[in-house]
Parts: structure tokens; C-alpha cells; sequence
């Protein structure tokens, strides 16, 4: 029997790089800067209260928005700590992981044949959520000369041809950029311009190494224009907990929440749980996860610099992104030979869009030794 | 100060070249810096922590944690009692503690027979020891922040984006 498949789905990019994700997963031994969450647990504290919470019986449904007092603590938290306030009953959805909040965002905004601009490169969920929603993903290139940060005049001339949504992550994963006040100020002037609706992925925000962090909904006049997205994963290492959330105006949540309770209907009760002991009592440790990570990044770019991969200080997140010119390579025969030879794994730029296959994706979320192990290696290889 | 001394108490034997890649100081400065540690008496130490319990072989030995309550005699002064006890090579660490007691020990022999000889022959009959309360210790599960257990090793996937 031909089973005809939906089209939509046939015609997103397939995942090229899947093949080389298993070659990895397959081998034994091999030193990873591969990887895209934290190489911390989550604190303790955080796990003791979900094991407790599943001992006295709390495995329920919860409400679709999400835990009342989850969604109190968000409020609470982005008033104090960024000085937005939103409302925990209306603007406020707690989500399966931002990933479930971006697809819900695109799914309730875009019009088939709305167009959105997406960064590029850029993690590579924004351009398949865009097009399983009906939406044209329109490009938004970054590069080296802007230390892969978005030229306001290309989002600009993007916009003369008519653009609904701008997309944005910032620390950006894979590049590591992110933008102080002063640029988003700048950007805040163009949205306003074309009356953009931005969606915000702000997941790395407390891994922001020089300067502080600043949420676009913070800034005057924003709060309109900006559905932002946090969540627990990066800051909190819960990336398996599964639990994010999204604040934005009413009518966009109130559409979210539509989908989210079809097709979700609540993220796990024990996430939330995690997630709101996180937020009451988690700071001190998002804050020496942080420490340490500035170390590594400065060890990282250092080391590369040193054995001949261009690499310059990115703003946050645990990635670099580094090029891979001078080897003459893709960066996917880069990856396998490098895999190959020195079991040394990293991911290629072309995962992230053709127009990074100059480059690598670098992860410094991986202990000292790893680093130094895996730079060692590279140093082998490149030789 | 704060980070090289964080850096050096999770590794000692990292050299001062990675510490200054790792903080972003000149190597000199991080010399410089270490030196005046030591010289200060801030380090005291560079000590190799080991699990005793996973060496297999006869030399063995035993800890105890021992609780002194000392005499109230003025003239005489809690340090002055506390230093002819930690005097002996027995007594491995010494505190002066508040609540139902004064000092407490943590003495190493090579078996319970000598812990508690090393009691009752040396340190119950000095002048100012009133009594002497002996703790075997029988298992390590954490100590100065390091957990002894075999550590599960990450279970992340191995590439993720």
C-alpha cells in the first residue's frame, strides 16, 4: 500500500545531519563538544523536590495554562529581576519546553503565506515550525563581520516586501551572540517602524557573560510587540523536564492556550513543580554554573585562536562557532573525518543553514579536561 | 584572589599557565598571586584527596571522632588544653566546639584495640580531660564537599542541538 504522506511535512528540509548524529550516538568513546545542554545536573534541591512531589501523589493533570503558582512565580520573577509585568492569569502559558511554545507562537500568528524572518544561522527548529504553519521563512543572514549579529538594514529592506513576525534568539545557539540594551534599542525602533510582532527565544539569557541580560519585552513600548519565551533548561540544566513558557499580549496567548489544550493540554505536572523550586530557590546555582562557564568560554576561544580556527568572544550561551576555512572543507567533511580519526564530535554549521557551512558549532557545556582533551586532538588533526 | 583559589581547591595540581588561560590573567600575575597565598598562610596546603576504603590491602586503618569535655579551670584556658591534645600524632584534626561538650577529635589508629588504648592511656588522664565520648566512624558517604560514592557518569546524549 503507497501511503501518501502530508506534503507539508515531505517538503521540509530533511535532517541531513541525521546520519551523522547516529554515527556519533553509535561510537564508543568519543570526546563530544557536540552537545546542546548543560553538563551539570539539575541542582538537587530542584530534583529532591520533584521525587517528593511524585511520592505524595502529584501526577495529575494541571490546569492547560499551567501550575497557578508557577505561573505567579514567572510574573513575580520578570517583575523584579527585568521590571515587566504581566499577567499571571492572561499573558502568561506555561509549555512543554520553549520548542512547544515556538511552534504554538507561529501556529497561532501566521496566516498561510505570512512571512517571517528568520535569522540565519539560527537553531534549526525556526524555519520548519514557520513552514508547518502555513508561514515563508525569509532569511536573515548573520556573519563573521557582525560577529553574527542581525544588520538592522537587511532586516529593514526585508520588511519593505512585507514581513508579519521577526524571529530572534538571543544568546543565540549556535552562534553565542547576543545584544546589550543599546542594539536592542535599535532594533526596538525598526519593529515599532513596521509594526512587527517579534518572537523573543531568550533561553540562554542568564548564561550572559559581559554585559546584563535585557529582555526585549522590557524595553518601552515592547510589551505590545513581543510574545518572549524563557524556560528551565539551559539556566537550570532540566532540559528533560520538558518545561518553558511563553509571556506575550492576551490575544496571543489566548490563541496559544487554544492549541496548547488540544493538542498538549498541560506539561508535565512534576516539571512545573521542579520549575517553580527552581525559581523560588535556584539562584545561587544558575549564578556558579555561570562562573564557570565564563572560564571555559575564555579557555575555548583562546585554544582555538591558537591552533588556527579563527574564533572571536561571543556574548553567551556555551557555544563558538568558529571557522573552518583555512581546512578547505564543508564543514560536514570536517565533522565526519574529524569523528573519524581523532573520535573528537562536533556539530557542522551546515546543520544550522548553507550559509554557515564555513564554520562549526563548538559546545563548551563539557567538563575542563574534555576541553582541553578535545582542543589537543583537533591540534592532532589539524596538523 | 577569589577564583584563583576556587580553581586551585577543586584541582591542586593545575598549573599556573591553565589558571591564567582560565581567568584571563597573565601567567606572572598568577604566580605572583599564588605565592603571596602561600606566604600568607591562605594556603596552607596542597593536599591529594584519597578513598581509603577502595585500597585493598592490610594497611588498613581506623578513624574515630572523639568528643572531650574539659575541666573549667580558668587559669588553664582552652587552648593551652587544646594544644597538649592535638600534640599527639594520633590526633588527626581538633576542634573547639560549642554546645554539650568542648573538643572534638577525629583520631586514626590502626585498629580499635589502638584508638582505644590511645583513650585510655593518653588522653583520659590528662589534668583537664573530664570525659571522653569515642565515635567509630564506619563509612564515608561525603567529605569537604566531595562525594565518595563511584560517580554514574553523565547520561546526556552524546550530540543534541
Amino acid at each position: 500500500m503507497d501511503i501518501q504522506i502530508s506534503k507539508k511535512v515531505e517538503q521540509l528540509a530533511p535532517s541531513g545531519i541525521r546520519a551523522f548524529f547516529d554515527l556519533v550516538l553509535g561510537m564508543k568513546d568519543v570526546i563530544s563538544l557536540g552537545v546542546g545542554e548543560p553538563d551539570f545536573a539539575t541542582p538537587w534541591h530542584i530534583r529532591e523536590r520533584a521525587i517528593s512531589s511524585i511520592e505524595q501523589g502529584f501526577t495529575s493533570y494541571t490546569s492547560n495554562k499551567g501550575m497557578p503558582e508557577l505561573r505567579k512565580q514567572i510574573a513575580h520573577f520578570l517583575k523584579s529581576r527585568y521590571q515587566i509585568e504581566y499577567d499571571y492569569e492572561e499573558e502568561i502559558l506555561i509549555t512543554v519546553g520553549v520548542s512547544e511554545a515556538l511552534d504554538l507562537a507561529m501556529r497561532a500568528l501566521l496566516n498561510p503565506g505570512d512571512k517571517v524572518l528568520v535569522p540565519d544561522p539560527v537553531y534549526v527548529s525556526y524555519q520548519p515550525v514557520v513552514e508547518l504553519a502555513g508561514g515563508i521563512p525569509v532569511s536573515l543572514k548573520t556573519g563573521l563581520s557582525t560577529h553574527f549579529k542581525i544588520n538592522l538594514r537587511d532586516i529593514e529592506r526585508a520588511c519593505e516586501q512585507g514581513i508579519k513576525v521577526l524571529m530572534i534568539n538571543y544568546p543565540c545557539n549556535p552562534t553565542g551572540a547576543s545584544y546589550s540594551k543599546k542594539e536592542l534599542e535599535a532594533i526596538v525602533k525598526i519593529v515599532k517602524k513596521y509594526n512587527l510582532i517579534v518572537v523573543s527565544d531568550e533561553i540562554y539569557d542568564e548564561l550572559t557573560y559581559d554585559f546584563d541580560h535585557t529582555p526585549l519585552a522590557s524595553l518601552k513600548g515592547m510589551k505590545d510587540h513581543v510574545v518572549y519565551l524563557n524556560g528551565f533548561s539551559k539556566a537550570y540544566a532540566m532540559t528533560g523536564f520538558r518545561v518553558g513558557y511563553a509571556c506575550g499580549p492576551a490575544k496571543i496567548i489566548a490563541a496559544m492556550t487554544k492549541i496548547h489544550q488540544y493538542t498538549m493540554l498541560c506539561a508535565s505536572i512534576t516539571g512545573q513543580i521542579a520549575a517553580l523550586e527552581a525559581l523560588k530557590n535556584g539562584f545561587k546555582s544558575v549564578q556558579l554554573m555561570k562562573e564557570e562557564y565564563k572560564r571555559r568560554r575564555r579557555f575555548i576561544v583562546g585554544a582555538l585562536n591558537e591552533i588556527g580556527l579563527e574564533c572571536h568572544m561571543p556574548e553567551g550561551a556555551f557555544y563558538v562557532f568558529p571557522s573552518i576555512q583555512r581546512t578547505g572543507q564543508s564543514s560536514m567533511e570536517f565533522a565526519q573525518d574529524l569523528l573519524k580519526k581523532k573520535k573528537v564530535a562536533l556539530v557542522p554549521g551546515i546543520a544550522f543553514g548553507k550559509n554557515s557551512d564555513g564554520h562549526v558549532r563548538i559546545s563548551y557545556a563539557s567538563s575542563y579536561e574534555n576541553l582541553k582533551e578535545a582542543i589537543q586532538r583537533i591540534k592532532d588533526y589539524l596538523r | 584572589m577569589d577564583e584563583i583559589l576556587k580553581i586551585l581547591s577543586e584541582d591542586a595540581r593545575i598549573s599556573a599557565e591553565e589558571i591564567a588561560k582560565l581567568t584571563g590573567k597573565s601567567v606572572d600575575t598568577v604566580k605572583k598571586a599564588i605565592k603571596n597565598l602561600e606566604k600568607e598562610g591562605v594556603i596552607v596546603k596542597y593536599k591529594t584527596v584519597i578513598d581509603h576504603d577502595l585500597i585493598r590491602d592490610s594497611n588498613s586503618f581506623v578513624r574515630a571522632l572523639i568528643e572531650v569535655s574539659i575541666t573549667p579551670q580558668k587559669d588553664v584556658g582552652f587552648d593551652h588544653v587544646a594544644e597538649r591534645i592535638y600534640s599527639f600524632s594520633e590526633v588527626i584534626s581538633c576542634y573547639l566546639l560549642s554546645g554539650t561538650y568542648d573538643l572534638l577529635l577525629i583520631v586514626e589508629g590502626e585498629n580499635i584495640q589502638t584508638v582505644s588504648n590511645f583513650v585510655a592511656s593518653k588522653l583520659s588522664p590528662l589534668e583537664n580531660v573530664r570525659s571522653t565520648t569515642t565515635h567509630f566512624l564506619l563509612k564515608k558517604y561525603k567529605e569537604d564537599g566531595q562525594i565518595l560514592k563511584k560517580k554514574t557518569n553523565g547520561k546526556r546524549l552524546n550530540i543534541s542541538y
